[in-house]
């Protein structure tokens, strides 16, 4: 694909992980934007932090625990993952608590990134 | 302006497909081009031809189709979100097809605006 087909995605999860299909069906969008070579990036805000907590366990709500996909993401060159601080410190959560690596940003900060972007997918 | 439309909730239930169906109208109006209409989590819903709103009511599927027809528009259900939830060629109302999320992908990257209705 040529440069010109590139584009910059971003993908802003806002929702828990589980309770609605929004994460688990937003995270398959991701999967497909990275096959099309495209630039990706993930934003993790409000209750979509949550999506990222460590030791999910989904057997009780007889659902499929999807978070183990966020470690493979880098086996598909998805490395871009930013959380706002703000959503992380009102739920008193800390980047400890999250099952990958992430760049945490202010709210001004996550803004200013948004503004770069030439697709905004937010689910 | 190329735009594609990205429909992420059922008819009835949420006011989404109507906001994006008079969106649609409005920009084909002025001169717009829509590149596609991708339909996405419940937004699949929007592609049932079972759907029967009761009379006094508009009906969100028929709008749709008609507008699919009158303006040859690509109306694109995604296929792991409809068959999750019943939606197969069997019951895809005129103007539907049904076809996979890189369908989306490629809206993003040719259209100058991709536009999201929905939560």
């Amino acid at each position: 694909m040529s440069e010109d087909n590139i584009k910059k995605f971003m993908f802003v999860n806002r929702k828990a992980p589980y309770g609605t299909v929004y994460a688990l069906e937003a995270l398959e969008v991701v999967l497909i934007t990275a096959a099309f070579d495209q630039d990706v990036s993930l934003v993790f805000v409000d209750d979509g932090v949550y999506q990222l907590r460590k030791g999910q366990q989904t057997k009780g709500i007889e659902t499929k625990n999807f978070s183990p996909t966020f470690r493979a993401l880098e086996g598909y060159d998805i490395e871009k993952l930013y959380v706002e601080k703000e959503s992380l410190q009102r739920r008193g959560l800390t980047e400890e608590d999250l099952l990958v690596e992430v760049t945490v940003l202010d709210s001004a900060a996550m803004g200013a990134l948004m503004d770069e972007q030439d697709v905004i997918l937010s689910f | 302006m190329k735009l594609g439309i990205l429909i992420n909730e059922g008819p009835y239930q949420h006011q989404a497909s109507d906001s994006a169906y008079l969106f649609c109208k409005a920009a084909l109006e002025k001169g717009h081009e829509i590149f596609r209409v991708f339909f996405y989590h419940d937004g699949v819903n929007n592609a049932s031809r079972l759907t029967e709103p009761p009379q006094d009511d508009r009906n969100v599927v028929l709008r749709w189709s008609k507008l699919a027809e009158t303006h040859h528009l690509d109306l694109v259900v995604c296929v792991a979100a409809a068959l999750r939830r019943g939606i197969k060629d069997e019951n895809l109302a005129p103007g539907f097809r049904i076809s996979g999320l890189g369908q989306l992908v490629e809206a993003g990257i040719q259209a100058d605006r991709l536009v999201t209705f929905g939560d």
